[in-house]
C-alpha cells in the first residue's frame, strides 16, 4: 500500500474550522443524545436518570430552550414506544418551570396541526397520545383533554366525508384511553360516557365491505380476523368493565406523584379538527392479525387475551419499535427483546406474531419483505435457545391453516420460508408434512411445498433439493432447470426449421453480421401465407421460432450469456416481433424452451420489455392465453405479471418527473429574468431559451399522455381477461350444477384481488373507466364483489 | 495547531481512517434517531481506483453497485440474482473471475437500477447466507472492464493467496499454503 500525499485536499482545513466553532454544537448534540438515550439500559434506575436529566435540562433552559423544545417534540413524534418516559420528563420540567410546560404544549399543538396538514396521520396519533398522557403527569388539565376528544368525535357527525376520515378521529380517541382512560373517567365521567356512546353509535353504522379483502384467513377459527376499530372497541369496553385498571403500561410518573401533583396544569387550547381536503390521504383500514392465544405458549407467562387492552398496548409498542429501528436490524432485534415488562408476557410469541402480522399485512407490508426475514434471523441469533422453537411452531401453524389463507399471503410465506431455510442449511422436518402428498396436488398445502422447493432450488441447486427432502416428496421436487431445444439432433430432422437451425447456429457461432443473419432468415417459408410477399416482413412464426430457439440455445449457459445474445441481435428480434402476434409468439417460444426454468423466463421477459422487443400488454395477453392456462396458478406467472405492471408504473413516473422538472426549470428561468430586470439585448436570447423549454415541455406532455394511455390499456387488458376467465368458470359450474369453489377459482379470485391491492395507488386514477367499461352491474356478483370491496377501502 | 493538523493529514492512510471515524461519531450524535449504519461506506478503498480520493468518495456515495465477497466458487449468477432481487430490480451481475483460469473466484458485482434498492441490500442481505456462506456486501465505485478479475498473484483474489485455513468452496488451502506446506509434513516419513 503506497503512502498517499493529499497536499491538494483542503478537507483538513475544514475539519480544523469545524473544531474551533463546534462548542455550542457539541452541547446541542449532547442534549440530543441525553434525551434520546434516557430510558435505555443503565446502571441507575429510570427514576434517578429522569430526575437527573430534568435537572440538567432545567439548568440549560435559559440558553437552549428552543433546542430542548424541538428535541422533546421530535421524540414525542418519533419514539412512541417510550411515550411515558418522555411525558414524565416533561411533567418534571413543568413542575420546575410552569412557563416551559406551557410553551411545550403550544409547540405540540403546532406540530399536531402540521402533521395533519401533511397527511402524517400515524405520527399525529402518537402526538395526541403524548398529550393525553401529559394529563397523567399533571401538565394538561383533564377537562381540556376531554374537550379535544369531544371535538374529534364530532367529526363522526360530518356528512359526505370518506369513512376513513371519521375512522381516524375515533381511532385516536380510543387508542389514548389505555393510557388516560382512568384519569379522564375520574374527572369527567359523564362527558366520557357520552363520548363512548357516540362512538358506539358510529361504529354500529360503519360500512365494513372492505374487511374481507384485508383478512389473511377466510376462516373465523381459531382466531377471528377482526377489523381494527371493532377490536379496539372491544378492548376498551373490557377495560371500562375492569374500571380502567390497566397494569401493563410502564408509568414512571407514579414514582414522582408527590412532585407532579404540586404542579400547575395547562389547558389545551380549543382544537378544531382541520376540515376534509380532497387530497387528504387517511390511513387505510386494517385487520388485526392474530395467530396465537394463551393455549399456544406451553409454559411461562400467559398471553393476554385478544380483547385485553394489554394485548393492544404490547402490539402497538412492538410495531413502534420496528418502525423506529427498521434500518438497524441488530438494534431492532435487541430493542424488541428488551421490551419492558417482558417477564410477565410470552414475549417471543408476541414478537413473532407482530412480525408475521406485518409481513402478511394487506394491501402491503409496512416495510420491505426481506426485512422480516433478516430480523427473524437476528432474533434467532440473540435467543438461540427459545426463539427458533417459537418460529418453528408458528411455521407449523401457518402450514396447517393454508387452506383458508389469502393467496397473496401464501406468496409471502413461500418467499419467507425458502429464504429462511437457505440460511439454516434447509433443515426442516418435511416428514411432518407428509399429509400434503395424500391430496390433489393443486390444493394449497402441496402447492405451498412445491413452490417452497422451487424457490429453495433457485437459492441453491437442483441436487440439493433432491437431497433435503424424503423420497416420498419427489413428486413435489421442481424439474431440473435445463433448456429444451426443439432442433437438438437428427430426431428433429423432419421439422420444417431443422436445416435452418443448423445454418443459423453456425452463422451465429462464426460471428455473422446482422445482415448475413437476415439474409438466411429470408429463406424461411411462412407457414401462415400461401404466396410469399417479397419483403417477407409479415408475421412469420417459423422465423421467430427457429431464430429464437437457436439463439437462446447457444446462449443458455447463464443469464449474462442470454442477455448478451438479446443485446447483440436486438434489431433482428425487434423486427421479427414487430406485430402483436409477433410479440406473443416470441413469448411463446421463450416459454417452450425454458419452461423448466421459470427464473430464466422471468429475467428474459424483463429484459425484452426493457429493450422494447415486447411490450407490457403483450406480456399480459401471453400470461392469460390458453397456452399458459396450465401454468396459471404457479407463483412465477404472477411475479412476472406484477413485475411487468411495476415497470409500466415506473416508466410513467419517470416521464412525469421529467415533465415536472422541465416545468420547474421554465418557471425558475422566468422568475430569474423578472427579478434581474432585462436588458433589451437579453430579450431575444431568453425568448429562445423559453421557447426551447416550452417545446420540450410539450413533447414531454405528449409522452406522459401516451405512457398513461399505455398504462390504462394494460390494466384494462388484465381486468378484461380476469372477467372472461372467471365468467367462463362460473357459467360452466352453474350449467353443470357444480360447486364454484375449486382451488383454481379461489386462486383466480385472490389473484384479481391482488392486482387491486398491490397497485391501488395507480388504479385509483382509472376508477371511472373501470366502472363504466368493465365492472358494471351486469357482471356476475361474485366478480363485482371484489371490485366493490376494493372501492370500500377508500370510502 | 494548524501545523499539527496538517501533519496528521500527511501521515499514513490510517490517519485518514481516524479522521473519517471522528466525523462519523459527530454525525451519529446529530442524527441519533436516524442511524443507518449498514448503509455507511466502509473503510476499504480500491487501491486501483483511477482518480483521486474525492472522486472515489463521491462515486461510492452515489453508487448503485455493490461488491459481494466470500462467495463459494460454485455460486452461480442465477443464485446471486435470486437473492439480491429480494431488495429490488437488479440491472446486472458480473461474476468475478480468476484472471488465468477465467473461472469464478468467489466475488461478484451486483448493480441495481435504483440506489435505494442497493441500500436495502446493504441493510438486509449483507451478512446473511448464500450457498451456506455468510456473504459480505460493500459499496463499489462502479464496474469497469478489467475489474471482474482477481488481483492475486495466482489469478484469484488476494485473500486466497494468504489464507491459511482449508475452504473446500474456495479451492481448498490458500495459494501460498498450497505451495509451501507446513514444515512438519515434509519431515514425516
Amino acid at each position: 500500500m503506497s503512502r498517499r500525499r493529499h497536499s491538494d485536499e483542503n478537507d483538513g482545513g475544514q475539519a480544523h474550522k469545524r473544531r474551533r466553532t463546534s462548542e455550542p454544537i457539541e452541547i446541542e448534540d449532547r442534549l440530543e443524545s441525553l434525551i434520546c438515550r434516557v430510558g435505555e439500559k443503565s446502571t441507575s434506575s429510570l427514576e434517578s436518570n429522569l430526575e437527573g436529566l430534568a435537572g440538567v435540562l432545567e439548568a440549560d433552559l435559559p440558553n437552549y430552550k428552543n433546542k430542548i423544545l424541538r428535541i422533546l417534540c421530535a421524540v414525542a413524534r418519533l419514539l412512541p414506544e417510550k411515550l411515558t418516559v418522555y411525558t414524565t420528563l416533561v411533567g418534571l420540567l413543568n413542575a420546575r418551570n410552569y412557563n416551559f410546560g406551557g410553551e411545550f404544549v403550544e409547540a405540540m399543538i403546532r406540530q399536531l396541526k402540521e402533521t395533519l396538514k401533511n397527511n402524517l396521520y400515524n405520527e399525529a396519533v402518537y402526538l395526541v397520545r403524548f398529550l393525553s398522557d401529559l394529563v397523567n403527569c399533571h401538565v394538561i388539565a383533564a377537562p381540556s383533554m376531554v374537550a379535544m376528544f369531544e371535538n374529534f368525535v364530532s367529526v363522526t357527525q360530518e356528512e359526505d366525508v370518506p369513512q376513513v376520515r371519521s375512522d381516524w378521529f375515533v381511532y385516536v380517541v380510543l387508542s389514548c384511553l389505555p393510557w388516560v382512560g382512568k384519569e379522564l373517567y375520574e374527572k369527567k365521567d359523564v362527558e366520557m360516557d357520552r363520548l363512548l356512546s357516540q362512538i358506539e353509535g358510529y361504529l354500529k353504522r360503519r360500512v365494513k365491505t372492505h374487511v374481507q379483502m384485508l383478512q389473511v384467513w377466510t376462516a373465523e377459527k381459531p382466531h377471528p380476523q377482526e377489523e381494527y376499530l371493532d377490536c379496539l372497541w372491544a378492548q376498551i369496553q373490557k377495560l371500562k368493565k375492569d374500571r380502567w385498571q390497566e397494569r401493563h403500561i410502564l408509568r414512571p410518573y407514579i414514582a414522582f406523584d408527590s412532585v407532579l401533583c404540586e404542579a400547575l396544569q395547562h389547558n389545551l387550547p380549543p382544537f378544531t379538527p382541520p376540515g376534509h381536503m380532497p387530497d387528504a390521504q387517511y390511513p387505510m383500514p386494517r385487520v388485526v392479525f392474530r395467530m396465537f392465544d394463551y393455549t399456544d405458549a406451553p409454559e411461562g407467562p400467559v398471553m393476554p387475551g385478544s380483547h385485553s387492552v394489554e394485548r393492544f398496548v404490547i402490539e402497538e409498542n412492538l410495531h413502534c419499535i420496528i418502525k423506529t429501528h427498521w434500518k438497524e436490524r441488530k438494534t431492532c432485534a435487541a430493542q424488541l427483546l428488551s421490551y419492558p415488562g417482558k417477564n410477565k408476557i410470552p414475549l417471543n410469541y408476541h414478537i413473532v406474531e407482530v412480525i408475521f402480522g406485518e409481513l402478511f399485512q394487506l394491501p402491503t407490508p409496512p416495510h420491505i419483505d426481506v426485512l422480516y426475514t433478516t430480523l427473524l434471523i437476528e432474533l434467532c441469533k440473540l435467543q438461540p435457545g427459545s426463539l427458533p422453537q417459537v418460529l418453528a411452531q408458528a411455521t407449523e401453524m401457518l402450514y396447517m391453516r393454508l387452506d383458508t389463507m389469502n393467496t397473496t399471503c401464501i406468496d409471502r410465506l413461500i418467499n419467507w420460508f425458502s429464504h429462511h431455510l437457505s440460511n439454516f442449511q434447509f433443515r426442516w422436518s418435511w416428514d411432518d408434512w407428509a399429509d400434503c402428498l395424500t391430496v390433489d396436488l393443486e390444493k394449497p398445502k402441496p402447492k405451498f411445498v412445491k413452490e417452497v422447493l422451487e424457490k429453495s432450488m433457485r437459492l441453491s441447486y437442483h441436487q440439493r433439493i433432491v437431497d433435503i427432502v424424503p423420497p416420498t416428496f419427489s413428486v413435489l421436487i421442481p424439474a431440473e432447470p435445463i433448456f429444451i431445444y426443439k432442433y437438438l439432433d437428427e430426431t428433429a430432422s423432419t421439422l420444417p426449421g431443422y436445416q435452418l437451425s443448423i445454418t443459423l447456429g453456425n452463422a451465429i457461432k462464426n460471428r455473422a453480421t446482422n445482415e448475413e443473419i437476415l439474409t438466411i432468415l429470408k429463406e424461411v417459408p411462412n407457414p401462415n401465407q400461401e404466396d410469399d410477399d417479397d419483403e417477407g416482413e409479415s408475421f412469420n412464426p417459423l422465423k421467430i421460432d427457429v431464430f429464437l430457439q437457436t439463439l437462446l440455445h447457444l446462449a443458455a449457459k447463464s443469464f449474462s450469456h442470454s442477455f448478451s445474445a438479446l443485446a447483440k441481435f436486438h434489431e433482428i428480434l425487434k423486427t421479427l416481433a414487430d406485430s402483436d402476434e409477433g410479440k406473443l409468439h416470441t413469448l411463446k417460444v421463450i416459454y417452450e424452451v425454458w419452461r423448466n426454468h421459470p427464473q430464466m423466463i422471468a429475467v428474459l421477459v424483463d429484459k425484452m420489455i426493457r429493450t422494447q422487443i415486447v411490450d407490457c400488454a403483450a406480456v399480459a395477453n401471453w400470461l392469460f392465453s390458453q397456452d399458459m392456462a396450465h401454468e396459471f396458478t404457479r407463483l412465477y406467472i404472477w411475479e412476472i405479471l406484477h413485475s411487468t405492471i411495476r415497470k409500466m408504473n415506473k416508466h410513467v413516473q419517470k416521464i412525469q418527473k421529467e415533465l415536472e422538472e422541465a416545468k420547474d426549470k421554465l418557471e425558475k428561468q422566468q422568475l430569474k429574468r423578472r427579478d434581474s430586470g432585462d436588458d433589451e439585448d437579453m430579450d431575444k436570447n431568453s425568448e429562445d431559451e423559453d421557447g426551447q423549454l416550452e417545446e420540450q415541455i410539450e413533447r414531454l406532455q405528449e409522452k406522459v399522455e401516451s405512457a398513461q394511455s399505455e398504462q390504462k390499456n394494460l390494466f384494462l387488458v388484465i381486468f378484461q381477461r380476469f372477467i372472461m376467465l372467471l365468467t367462463e368458470h362460473l357459467v360452466r359450474c352453474e350449467t353443470g350444477s357444480v360447486d364454484i369453489s375449486t382451488p383454481w377459482y379461489k386462486n383466480c379470485v385472490d389473484r384479481l384481488q391482488q392486482i387491486f391491492l398491490m397497485h391501488h395507488v395507480t388504479i385509483q386514477q382509472y376508477m371511472g373507466t373501470l366502472e363504466n367499461l368493465l365492472f358494471t352491474a351486469e357482471l356476475d356478483h361474485h366478480i363485482l364483489a371484489v371490485y366493490q370491496q376494493f372501492c370500500a377501502l377508500q370510502l | 495547531w494548524l501545523r499539527l493538523w496538517n501533519l496528521t493529514w500527511f501521515w499514513f492512510d490510517e490517519s485518514f481512517i481516524l479522521f473519517v471515524a471522528y466525523f462519523s461519531t459527530m454525525s451519529a450524535k446529530l442524527s441519533a434517531l436516524h442511524s443507518d449504519s449498514y448503509v455507511e461506506v466502509s473503510q476499504y478503498r480500491d487501491q486501483h481506483f483511477k482518480g483521486n480520493r474525492k472522486e472515489q468518495e463521491k462515486l461510492l456515495n452515489q453508487s448503485n453497485t455493490l461488491y459481494v465477497g466470500n462467495l463459494s466458487f460454485y455460486t452461480t449468477e442465477e443464485q446471486v440474482h435470486e437473492l439480491f432481487s429480494k431488495s429490488g430490480d437488479v440491472k446486472r451481475i458480473i461474476i468475478g473471475l480468476d484472471k488465468v483460469k477465467k473461472t469464478a473466484c468467489g466475488f461478484c458485482f451486483v448493480e441495481y437500477y435504483a440506489r435505494g434498492d442497493a441500500e436495502h441490500a446493504m441493510r438486509f442481505i449483507n451478512g446473511t447466507r448464500l450457498d451456506d456462506r455468510i456473504i459480505r456486501t460493500d459499496w463499489d465505485a462502479g464496474f469497469k472492464e478489467g475489474r471482474q478479475y482477481g488481483r492475486g498473484k495466482s489469478g484469484g483474489q488476494v485473500r486466497d493467496e494468504y489464507r491459511q485455513d482449508y475452504d473446500p468452496a474456495r479451492g481448498g488451502y490458500g495459494k501460498l499454503a498450497q505451495q509451501h506446506p507446513p514444515v512438519e509434513s515434509r519431515n514425516t516419513y
